[in-house]
C-alpha cells in the first residue's frame, strides 16, 4: 500500500492505496465521485476522462499513485455555486447527450479541447473527440455544444 | 404543430424544443447507474468465461480460487444443479421450435467463447478476477459450427444431443394467405416472358449493441423482498421472470433500473448474469454486484443481424414490380435468447416495404450456432428488411438504367391509397411518401449531385461519386398484444400509465416504459402539461422502479411514445373526467355546464372557474365534495392499440469512393422522416442522429468477427469500430407531418428510423459511386478493401456475374457460391 495526497474537486485528501489501483478506481471506489465512469477498460471509450492539474487524462489510464501531489477535477468538481461551467450549459442547451454515460467524459475532454483551441472548426471538434465515444448521439448535437461553448454561431 | 408562448392552447407545449429534464443530473455527474451502487457488506462476483467455442467440461478444479484472499466461495454449473433454472425464451415461434436447455452457467459442456462455467464470489470485484484466474477448467475441444451456411446444412453440430441446427422455420406466403399472388408464377412469368428478374444473396453481418454502459447487477436478498438493481431495458419483463423461474409472488421481488447506459436492444433480455447473481445473493444471503468488462460485454451481451438473405424479384420491363420472395437464413448463436427466434420473423413482414407488390413470399430459416446468441438489436428485424428491399429496388433500377427513385415511385402505395394492407397483410393507416421524396430531393440538391457525378464518371475521376436512396417504412411501436400472440410471442404489447394530481398541484405521472436515455421524463411532461394545462415543470415523471411503477412492458421497438405516451394521454383524460363533477360542485354549477381548457374548469358562459390546481387542493382537503364522490384525482389507464404505427421517409446518401485506395468518405446525407406529429423536435433531431450513425456504422465498419476456432477476434473496442466524431459527418435533417391514426396524439415512432433507413442508402451510394467498374454489391462492412477488390475483381468493367450464380439453399445442401472477394472470416 502507498500513502498519496491528493486535490480532488478542490479538497485535499489522503489514502492509502494499492499501486495497481486506478485513478478511475480510485476516485470511485475510495471517494465516491461515481460521476466519473468506465465504459472499456481499454482507453478507447473516454467515458473516465478527468482533468489532472488541468489537462485531460483517461483516469483508466493513469494509476491513481501517479496522481499523489497533483491536482483532479472530476465532472462532479465542475460546476460553482450551483453554476453549470459552459460546457455543462452548451451540452444541455444543444441537447448532446442522450443516455449520458459518455457525457462526463465529453465534456472534459471538450474543456480541454477548448483550453488548446479556443475557436476550433467542426473538424478540428471532431478530431479533438475521437478519442471519447458515444452511442447516442451521433456526435452532431456534441459538436454543436463545443461550437455554442467557443462561443461560436452553430448552424442547425 | 410549433405552438406559441402568449396563445394558451391543448397544443402549448407539444411541439415544442423543450430542453431535458433529465440532464441536470446527468451532466454534473450525479447519476445513478447500478455499478455506483454500494451496499453495506456486499460481495462481488467475477464469471470464468470458456475460452473456447465448443468444448466439453472434463474436469473444473476450484481449490486454489477457493483459497485466494477474500474469496467466499467459488461455484460451477454442476454446484447450482437444478437451482439456477433455464434461462427463458419467451418467443417460440413454431410449436416444433428446436431449443436447447440454457443453465445460466454451462453444465458439462460450452457452448461458445464467452460462455461462463464457473462463477466466484469475493469479498471485492478486484480478489473475485484475481481468484477467477485460478479456476483450473479441463476441456475436450469439440467441432464448433460457426459457418451460418454450414449449420444451415447440419454439417457439424452446435448441440449434438439435438441432432439438428435448425431452430424454427416460419413460412409465409401472399398465395395462401389470401393476400397476393403466386411468387413463384410471377417469377416464372417473368423469366418466360419479357419480364426481369433480379437475384441477389445479400450477408447482413453480426453486430455488437456496444451501448457505452456495461452491464451491471446489484441483488440484496436481506430485506422483505428480493432487490435487483440492474442496467436492463426491461424491468418489468425481468421482474416477472424472476418471480417465476424463483417460484414466488411478483411483490416479493423488486427490479430497479435507475440511470441505464443506453440499450439500443442489447439490454433487453434475461441474463445469465442476472440470474446467477440472484441466484448467490439469495443462497449466501448478501448482497452481491456483477459489473461486466468491455470484453466481456462484447463476447457475452447478445449481437444482432446475422443472417443470409435469398432474394428473388420480379418485375415488368417497365419496372412495375410482380413478386418478390424472400428467403432468410438467422443465425441466433449457441442458444435462442428471450425474443431472438422472432426478430427475422417481425422484420420478414416488412420485407415489402413501401411498395404494392402482387405477390410476396418468406421464409426464416433460423439455425443454432456455437456463437453468442443473437437477439433484437436497434430495429430489430427491419433493418435487415429495408436493407434486402432497398438494395434489389436499387439493382432493378440500375439493370433497367432509370433512376432509383423513378422506380421506387412507379411501385409505391400512393398517398391517396391510404390506409392501405400490403400483401403481408399490414395495414398501413397513414403515409404520404411522395411528400417526403420531393422535400429530400430539394434539400439534398439531387439533381445537382447526378450531375456532379455524371461528370466524374465522364472525366474517369480517380474519386467516384455515388448516390444512395432509401425510401423506407418500419413497423413501430410494438404492441398490438393481439397481433403478437398471433405470431406467438410470449407477452403483450400494452402499457401501463398513471396521473396523480398532487396537493400542491404538482403531477406525478407513473410509466412502465422505462427509459435509458430517449428523455421519457421530458417528452411525457409534455404531453400530460398540454393535457391538463399545467406547467411543465409541474409534473414529475416517475419510472424504471417495479416498487413505483408496478406494471408496463417497458422500452424496445419504438413503443414508447405511441403506446406509453397513448396510455399517458387516457390516464390524464380520466383524471378531467374526475374534476369535473367536483368543480362543479364547487363552483356551483351543473357538470353539464363545466368545461375544461387551457387547464382550467369554467362555467359555461360565465367568467368563474377554477384551476386544476384549485381542484386538486380542494380534493385533496375534501371538506366540500359532491356525494359519493371518491376525493382523489388521480386515475390509471393501459393501452393496448390495435395496430402498430409506420413511420416513414426518404434518405439520400452521398458517399465519395476514392477507387486507388477503396476508402470511402461520406460527403452529405440528407433525410426527411415523416413520424406524424412531433413532441419534442428536439429529442426527434437527436434520436435519428443516434440512428444515422449506427446505420452508417453498419455499412462501413462494425461486424463482430469470428476466427477459424470461434473466437471472437473484435471483443474490444479496439477491434470493433464504433465511428468516432471523426469519423462521421453532421447530417441535413427534416421531416414532413403525416399524423398517425392510430393513436389521438398522431405520432409514430422514431427511435429506431435512422438506422433502419441509413445503412441501404450509404450501401447503394458506394455501389452507384462504382457501378461503371461493373459492380453491383459489396458486402458489409464496406471497408477499403472490399471495395478496392470489388472494383478490381471485376473483370476491367465487365459486370460481374454474382447475380447470375447459383444461390445457397439450406434445404438442398447446396452451399452454392457466394462470392468471397470480401476475404472476411464468416
Amino acid at each position: 500500500m502507498t500513502r498519496i495526497e491528493v486535490t480532488v474537486d478542490g479538497a485535499k485528501v489522503s489514502d492509502e492505496v494499492e499501486p495497481r489501483m486506478l485513478l478511475v478506481q480510485y476516485l470511485r471506489e475510495k471517494l465516491g465521485k461515481t460521476g466519473t465512469v468506465i465504459g472499456c477498460d481499454t482507453s478507447n471509450c473516454g467515458a473516465c476522462t478527468v482533468h489532472l492539474d488541468g489537462r485531460s487524462v483517461k483516469s483508466c489510464n493513469v494509476l491513481a499513485v501517479q496522481a499523489d501531489g497533483h491536482e483532479v477535477t472530476t465532472i462532479e468538481g465542475l460546476a460553482q455555486d450551483g453554476e453549470l461551467h459552459p460546457m455543462q450549459a452548451a451540452f444541455h442547451e444543444c441537447h448532446a447527450l442522450q443516455c449520458g454515460f459518455c457525457t462526463p467524459g465529453m465534456v472534459m475532454q471538450s474543456i480541454d479541447l477548448l483550453n488548446d483551441n479556443p475557436k476550433p472548426d467542426e473538424q478540428q471538434i471532431r478530431q479533438g473527440l475521437e478519442g471519447n465515444l458515444c452511442r447516442c448521439t451521433g456526435y452532431h448535437n456534441i459538436v454543436r455544444a463545443v461550437q455554442t461553448a467557443s462561443g461560436q454561431e452553430v448552424n442547425k | 404543430m410549433t405552438a406559441t408562448q402568449d396563445a394558451p392552447s391543448e397544443q402549448l407545449e407539444i411541439g415544442r424544443d423543450r430542453r431535458r429534464k433529465e440532464d441536470q443530473r446527468l451532466i454534473t455527474g450525479r447519476t445513478r447507474w447500478t455499478d455506483n451502487i454500494t451496499l453495506p457488506g456486499m460481495l462481488h462476483l467475477a464469471m470464468v468465461r470458456s475460452p473456447f467455442a465448443h468444448a466439453k467440461i472434463t474436469s473444473i478444479d476450484t481449490e486454489e480460487a477457493k483459497k485466494a484472499p477474500n474469496v467466499v466461495t467459488v461455484v460451477t454449473g454442476k454446484d447450482l444443479g437444478e437451482e439456477q433454472g433455464s434461462l427463458p425464451n419467451a418467443w417460440p415461434i413454431t410449436p416444433d421450435q428446436v431449443a436447447p436447455a440454457h443453465p445460466p452457467v454451462a453444465i458439462d459442456r460450452a457452448t461458445f467463447a464467452g460462455e461462463i462455467v464457473a462463477v466466484v464470489v469475493a469479498r471485492s470485484a478486484a480478489e473475485a478476477r484475481d481468484a477467477a484466474e485460478l479456476v483450473d477448467v479441463d476441456y475436450e475441444e469439440l467441432p464448433a459450427a460457426l459457418d451460418l451456411k454450414e449449420a444451415a446444412n447440419d454439417t457439424t453440430l452446435a448441440h449434438p444431443d439435438l441432432g439438428t441446427n435448425k431452430s424454427a422455420k416460419w413460412v409465409f406466403d401472399s398465395g395462401d394467405a389470401g393476400t397476393g399472388g403466386n411468387v413463384d408464377e410471377a417469377i416464372q412469368k417473368a423469366r418466360d416472358g419479357d419480364g426481369i428478374v433480379i437475384e441477389r444473396e445479400f450477408r447482413q453481418q453480426r453486430l455488437i449493441p456496444a451501448f457505452m454502459e456495461p452491464r451491471s447487477t446489484v441483488v440484496d436478498p436481506t430485506g422483505e423482498q428480493i432487490t435487483m438493481w440492474s442496467a436492463t431495458q426491461i424491468p418489468h419483463i425481468l421482474r416477472f421472470l424472476l418471480a417465476a423461474v424463483l417460484g414466488v409472488s411478483e411483490s416479493k421481488v423488486r427490479v430497479i433500473a435507475p440511470d441505464v447506459g443506453g440499450g439500443f436492444g442489447g439490454k433487453l433480455q434475461t441474463t445469465p448474469e442476472e440470474f446467477i447473481t440472484m441466484v448467490m445473493a439469495r443462497r449466501l444471503g448478501k448482497p452481491i454486484k456483477f459489473t461486466e468488462t468491455r470484453s466481456e460485454s462484447m463476447m457475452a451481451a447478445h449481437h444482432g443481424r446475422d443472417q443470409w438473405q435469398k432474394l428473388t424479384l420480379s418485375a415488368e420491363k417497365d419496372g412495375t414490380v410482380t413478386g418478390f420472395k424472400v428467403e432468410l437464413t438467422a443465425d441466433l448463436g449457441s442458444h435462442v435468447s428471450l425474443i431472438g427466434g422472432g426478430v427475422p420473423v417481425l422484420g420478414a413482414f416488412m420485407f415489402n416495404a413501401i411498395y404494392k407488390f402482387p405477390a410476396y413470399h418468406f421464409s426464416v430459416q433460423t439455425v443454432l450456432t456455437n456463437k453468442a446468441w443473437t437477439d433484437a438489436y436497434r430495429g430489430a428485424g427491419r433493418p435487415e428488411a429495408t436493407f434486402g428491399i432497398e438494395r434489389m429496388m436499387t439493382e432493378l433500377a440500375a439493370e433497367l438504367g432509370v433512376d432509383p427513385l423513378e422506380i421506387r415511385e412507379k411501385n409505391w402505395i400512393k398517398h391517396e391509397e391510404f390506409p392501405f394492407t400490403t400483401v403481408a397483410g399490414l395495414e398501413y393507416d397513414s403515409g404520404n411518401y411522395e411528400a417526403a421524396t420531393a422535400k429530400a430531393k430539394e434539400n439534398f440538391g439531387y439533381d445537382e449531385l447526378r450531375a456532379e457525378q455524371q461528370q466524374r464518371r465522364e472525366s474517369n475521376d480517380p474519386v467516384q461519386l455515388g448516390i444512395g436512396v432509401s425510401t423506407f417504412t418500419e413497423m413501430c411501436g410494438l404492441a398490438p398484444s393481439r397481433v403478437l400472440g398471433s405470431l406467438d410471442y410470449g407477452a403483450g404489447g400494452w402499457e401501463h400509465a398513471t396521473v396523480r394530481m398532487l396537493a400542491t398541484g404538482k403531477v406525478e405521472v407513473i410509466t412502465g416504459a422505462s427509459a435509458h436515455g430517449q428523455g421519457h421524463e421530458t417528452a411525457f411532461s409534455q404531453i400530460v402539461a398540454d393535457r391538463l394545462g399545467v406547467p411543465f415543470e409541474d409534473v414529475e415523471v416517475l419510472h424504471g422502479d417495479t416498487m413505483v411503477a408496478p406494471k408496463g412492458l417497458d422500452t424496445y421497438g419504438s413503443r414508447s411514445l405511441v403506446v406509453g405516451g397513448e396510455a399517458l394521454v387516457r390516464a390524464a383524460d380520466k383524471v378531467i373526467e374526475k374534476a369535473k363533477p367536483i368543480a362543479a360542485h364547487l363552483l356551483e354549477a351543473s357538470p353539464d355546464d363545466i368545461e375544461f381548457k387551457a387547464g382550467r374548469f369554467g362555467v359555461r358562459g360565465t367568467d368563474q372557474g377554477l384551476a386544476m390546481a384549485e381542484v386538486a387542493l380542494a380534493t385533496f382537503a375534501a371538506h366540500n365534495l359532491p356525494d359519493g364522490v371518491e376525493p382523489s384525482l388521480d386515475s390509471d389507464a393501459t393501452y393496448d392499440p390495435v395496430n402498430f404505427n409506420y413511420p416513414h421517409g426518404t434518405h439520400l446518401c452521398a458517399m465519395e469512393v476514392d477507387t486507388e485506395t477503396g476508402a470511402v468518405k461520406m460527403r452529405k446525407y440528407t433525410c426527411v422522416d415523416d413520424i406524424g406529429n412531433v413532441i419534442n423536435p428536439l429529442i426527434v433531431a437527436g434520436q435519428v442522429h443516434g440512428g444515422l450513425v449506427q446505420g452508417i456504422a453498419q455499412a462501413l465498419w462494425e461486424e463482430a468477427v469470428y476466427d477459424d476456432n470461434g473466437t471472437l477476434v473484435s471483443a474490444s473496442f479496439v477491434d470493433y469500430l464504433v465511428p468516432t466524431a471523426a469519423d462521421t459527418i453532421s447530417f441535413d435533417i427534416d421531416h414532413t407531418t403525416t399524423p398517425a391514426l392510430t393513436n389521438t396524439l398522431g405520432t409514430k415512432g422514431v427511435g429506431e428510423a435512422g438506422t433502419i433507413a441509413s445503412t441501404p442508402a450509404v450501401v447503394n451510394a458506394v455501389v452507384d459511386a462504382i457501378r461503371k467498374f461493373g459492380v453491383n454489391d459489396v458486402r458489409m462492412p464496406c471497408t477499403p478493401e472490399r471495395v478496392w477488390k470489388a472494383i478490381h475483381h471485376s473483370g476491367g468493367g465487365e459486370p460481374t456475374t454474382e447475380a447470375a450464380k447459383p444461390h445457397f439453399d439450406p434445404a438442398s445442401g447446396d452451399e452454392g457460391t457466394a462470392d468471397r472477394t470480401d476475404g472476411a472470416s464468416e
